[in-house]
C-alpha cells in the first residue's frame, strides 16, 4: 500500500487533491492521539473505495485501522460504545446513501448521549461519508441526506469544499467533543468541478486552496469562508455547489458575495446575517432535494433576521423532489442553467 | 393492492393452499396456566466445560439448562460456583432491597409521586447474581429491567428515587423519563429507550478495551423480545469477528409487553441458540436460580478475560407483574401463569437455600425484610 502522495509544484508550494488531504488529517490525528481509530468497509489492508484510508492501516497498526462488517447500524453502534470508553472513533459510511441503517445510532444514542447522561459520558466520533451527485451514481451513490442530520439536535454538520478546509475541518471534527457528520462532495475529491459538465474536468493542482500545509492545523467549526466579496447579492452554498455557484457568477459577471458555509450545524449564522444586509439579496443553492432541506432552514433564518434589508424574495435553487435519477443526471444537478435564472430573477428588480 | 397479473398456464398449485402461521400464546386471560410442556432439567446435571472450549463443542448448552439449586434447596453439579454464606446473605439481601426498592416505587408512581416505573420483579437474580460474578469496574450495558446493577454496585438509592422523581438533586437534571439511570462512576452506561442499541455499544466498549490492552470487560442485557431488533444482530456478528471481551445477556422473561417470547421466535428454537450461527459460546440458564446465573457469568467472564471471546447467555425467567406502571397484563395473559411458573421465585429459592445448610433463619429473614422496608421508606 502506497501512500497518496503530494505533488510538489515549481513554487515547492505542497498541493493535494482532497483524497490526500483527507487521508493527512486521519494520518495526522492517528499520530498525535492514540484514541483515535478509523474503521469501516474496506478502509483497512484495502485502503478505502475513494482511497482516503490508503496507507494508514500499513502505517499505524490493524488495531487502530480497521475493517469491518457490512453493517452501518453495527458501526455506528460500536463506534458509540468506543467513545463511551474514552476512544475517538472515526467510522467511515462508503457512501451516504448507506448511512440510513446506522441512523438510530445515531439520532437516538450519539446525539443524545451527552444530553440524556447530564455529561457523564460523550460520543466524540466523527462519521465521514462520500455525498453528493454529480457523477452518474444514480439513486444510491447521490443523495444529499444533510437535512436530516441538521434536524437532530446534538449532532454537527460539516461540508468541506477545498482540500485546504478538508484537513483542517476533519482534524477539527475528530478533536471535537460531539458526534460530527463530515460529509465529502466526491464530485470534488479530485478537483473541483464548475457545473460546465461538457468542459474538461481541472485537476486541484490548478486551485489556490489545494495548497495544504503540513502537519497538524484545524479550522474551528462554526466559521463560513467568504468565498469572494460583492455587493450584488449573497450567495450561500456548501461543498460541490460552492464551485458551481462561484463558475456561474464569474460566467455572468455577477459581483455576487459567495459564503462557503463549511458547517451547517453549528451555523455561522452572523457572516449569513452581515453578508445579507450588505447585498440585501439572497440565493441559496444546494444538491439536496427542496423541501425541508437545508436551503429551508437558511431562507427561514434569512427571512428572520434580514427582512427589513431584503429586496427581493430568498430564491432557492435545489435538487428535485424526485429520488436521483441515473441518466437524467444534468437535468436534476443544479447546474448553471438554473442557478442563472436564479441570478437573474432575484437581480430583476 | 395492485391488480395481480394473470397466471401463466405453467405455473406450479399448492396444494393445500398457502397459510400463514400467527403465534400465539399457551393461555389467555381466564385460561388456566399449565407449563407441563416445559422440560425443567433437574439440577446439576450438565457438566462444566473449560472456558476456552470452541463454541461448536458445546452446543448442547444453547438447548439445555443449567441449573444449580435442586428441589431439596441444596446445591448440585460442576456448576455449583461455592459461593461462601456471607457472599450468598449478601445476594439474598441485594436481591431482597431490589424488590421492595420496586414495590415501594411502583406504590410512589400510583400515588403520584413519580410519572412511571418499571418494576423487575422475579427476575431480580438476573442482574444481581449477574452483577455479583463481574468485576466492579467491568462496564454494564443495561436494558431498563436492571436495577439490581445498581443496587449490587452500591448506587445510593436516594440517588435512585431523585431520577425518578426527577428533583432538584436528580443528577440527570430532569431530562431522562424514570428508571432511564446513568452513572459512570458506577460504571453503568446511561439507559436509553431504543431498545437493543446498548448491545453493539457494549461490544464496541468491549473492543475499545481489547484495543488498549485493558483487562476490563462489558456486559450487555435486552429482553428476548429485543432479540428481533437489528441491532442485536449487529453485536452478535461484531462481537464474534473481533472476539470481543463481551457478554450479552438475554432476559427471556416470556413477555415483550403483550407479545409472547413466540414472537420473538420462541416457538422454534431457544435465544441462547441464537449464538450457535455466529460461532459465538451459548449457554442457557434457569434465570431464577442464583448460584446458575453467578455461575454462567463466572464462566462467561473468565472467558472474555482470557481472550476467549464473547458469550449469550439466555436467562431463562419470568416476568411476574406487568411490563410498566402503565400495563395491566390481566389484558392478555393468564392470572395464573405467576403461580404456575415452574422456575419459583429467585429470592424464595436462595432463602431456602440458605437455610437449608443452616445460614439463614426466619429470625434474621424478618430482621432483614424490616431493614429493607426502612431503607425504601
Amino acid at each position: 500500500m502506497k501512500k497518496p502522495r503530494a505533488a510538489v509544484t515549481a513554487d515547492t508550494e505542497r498541493r493535494l487533491n482532497m483524497i490526500e488531504a483527507i487521508n493527512e488529517a486521519l494520518d495526522i490525528m492517528l499520530a498525535r492521539d492514540p484514541d483515535v481509530i478509523v474503521m469501516g468497509e474496506d478502509v483497512g489492508f484495502f485502503g478505502g473505495v475513494f482511497r482516503c484510508t490508503a496507507g494508514l492501516q500499513e502505517k499505524h497498526g490493524k488495531t487502530r485501522v480497521f475493517d469491518t462488517p457490512i453493517s452501518e447500524c453495527g458501526i455506528i453502534g460500536v463506534a458509540v460504545g468506543m467513545g463511551a470508553y474514552g476512544l475517538r472513533p472515526v467510522p467511515e459510511i462508503q457512501f451516504a446513501d448507506y448511512i440510513y441503517p446506522g441512523l438510530d445510532q445515531l439520532i437516538s444514542e450519539a446525539a443524545r448521549l451527552r444530553y440524556r447522561s447530564a455529561c457523564e459520558y460523550i460520543a466524540p466520533l466523527t462519521v465521514r461519508s462520500p455525498f453528493g451527485g454529480g457523477i452518474f451514481g444514480g439513486q444510491t451513490h447521490s443523495q444529499s441526506p444533510e437535512a436530516i442530520f441538521t434536524h437532530v439536535s446534538g449532532i454537527k454538520t460539516v461540508i468541506p469544499s477545498t482540500p485546504y478546509d478538508a484537513k483542517g475541518l476533519l482534524i477539527a471534527a475528530i478533536e471535537d467533543n460531539d458526534p460530527v457528520i463530515f460529509f465529502e462532495p466526491k464530485r470534488i475529491y479530485n478537483g473541483p468541478f464548475s457545473g460546465f459538465y461538457d468542459k474538461p474536468v481541472e485537476p486541484w493542482k490548478r486551485h489556490k486552496d489545494s495548497v495544504v500545509p503540513e502537519g497538524y492545523y484545524r479550522i474551528p467549526l462554526g466559521k463560513a469562508r467568504i468565498v469572494r466579496e460583492g455587493e450584488a447579492m449573497t450567495v450561500l452554498a456548501y461543498g460541490t455547489m460552492v464551485h458551481v455557484a462561484e463558475a456561474v457568477c464569474i460566467a455572468k459577471g455577477i459581483d455576487a458575495e459567495i459564503l462557503d458555509l463549511r458547517t451547517l450545524i453549528p451555523l455561522d449564522i452572523e457572516a449569513i446575517e452581515a453578508s445579507v444586509r450588505k447585498t440585501g439579496r439572497c440565493m441559496i443553492v444546494h444538491e439536496a432535494t427542496r423541501t425541508s432541506g437545508f436551503g429551508a432552514e437558511l431562507s427561514a433564518l434569512v427571512t428572520e433576521r434580514c427582512f427589513y434589508h431584503l429586496e427581493a424574495p430568498v430564491e432557492r435553487v435545489t435538487g428535485f423532489d424526485t429520488p436521483y435519477p441515473h441518466s437524467l443526471e444534468w437535468a436534476y444537478f443544479p447546474g448553471p442553467v438554473r442557478i442563472g435564472e436564479a441570478i437573474d430573477k432575484l437581480l430583476k428588480d | 393492492m395492485a391488480k395481480r397479473p394473470e397466471k401463466p398456464a405453467h405455473s406450479g398449485h399448492n396444494k393445500p393452499a398457502l397459510a400463514l402461521h400467527v403465534p400465539e400464546p399457551k393461555f389467555r386471560p381466564g385460561d388456566a396456566a399449565d407449563f407441563s410442556h416445559l422440560e425443567i432439567p433437574q439440577a446439576g446435571l450438565l457438566t462444566r466445560p473449560d472456558e476456552t472450549i470452541h463454541p461448536s463443542e458445546i452446543g448442547d448448552f444453547a438447548y439445555g439448562l443449567i441449573r444449580v439449586l435442586g428441589d431439596d434447596n441444596l446445591a448440585h453439579g460442576a456448576w455449583d460456583p461455592k459461593l461462601d454464606p456471607d457472599t450468598l446473605r449478601t445476594m439474598l439481601g441485594h436481591m431482597a432491597l431490589v424488590r421492595a426498592f420496586d414495590e415501594r416505587m411502583f406504590r410512589g408512581q400510583r400515588q403520584g409521586k413519580t410519572s412511571f416505573y418499571m418494576k423487575c420483579t422475579g427476575e431480580e437474580a438476573t442482574s444481581v447474581a449477574a452483577a455479583m460474578a463481574l468485576a466492579s469496574d467491568d462496564m454494564v450495558f443495561p436494558s431498563y429491567r436492571q436495577q439490581g446493577i445498581l443496587i449490587v454496585r452500591g448506587y445510593p438509592i436516594v440517588d435512585m428515587i431523585n431520577q425518578i422523581y426527577s428533583n432538584k438533586a436528580d443528577k440527570l437534571k430532569g431530562r431522562q423519563l424514570p428508571i432511564m439511570y446513568s452513572s459512570r462512576e458506577h460504571s453503568f452506561f446511561s439507559i436509553s429507550g431504543n431498545l437493543a442499541t446498548q448491545c453493539p455499544q457494549a461490544v464496541g466498549w468491549a473492543m475499545a478495551s481489547a484495543i488498549k490492552g485493558d483487562t476490563r470487560i462489558a456486559a450487555t442485557w435486552l429482553g428476548e423480545g429485543s432479540t428481533a431488533e437489528g441491532d442485536f444482530h449487529s453485536a452478535c456478528t461484531f462481537a464474534t469477528v473481533y472476539n470481543a471481551p463481551v457478554i450479552l445477556n438475554v432476559i427471556n422473561n416470556q413477555w415483550a409487553i403483550s407479545s409472547f417470547s413466540g414472537f420473538a421466535g420462541a416457538e422454534r428454537t431457544t435465544f441462547a441458540a441464537r449464538a450457535l450461527g455466529y460461532g459465538m459460546a451459548g449457554l442457557r440458564v434457569d434465570g431464577n436460580d442464583v448460584l446458575a446465573v453467578y455461575a454462567a457469568m463466572q464462566w462467561a467472564a473468565n472467558r472474555a478475560r482470557a481472550n476467549a471471546g464473547p458469550t449469550l447467555i439466555e436467562h431463562f425467567t419470568y416476568r411476574a407483574e406487568g411490563h410498566s406502571t402503565s400495563d395491566d397484563p390481566s389484558g392478555y395473559r393468564s392470572a395464573h401463569e405467576r403461580e404456575e411458573w415452574p422456575l419459583g421465585d429467585p429470592i424464595m429459592r436462595l432463602k431456602k437455600h440458605l437455610i437449608a445448610i443452616g445460614e439463614w433463619d426466619l429470625e434474621r429473614q424478618a430482621a432483614m425484610d424490616l431493614d429493607c422496608a426502612e431503607r425504601v421508606k
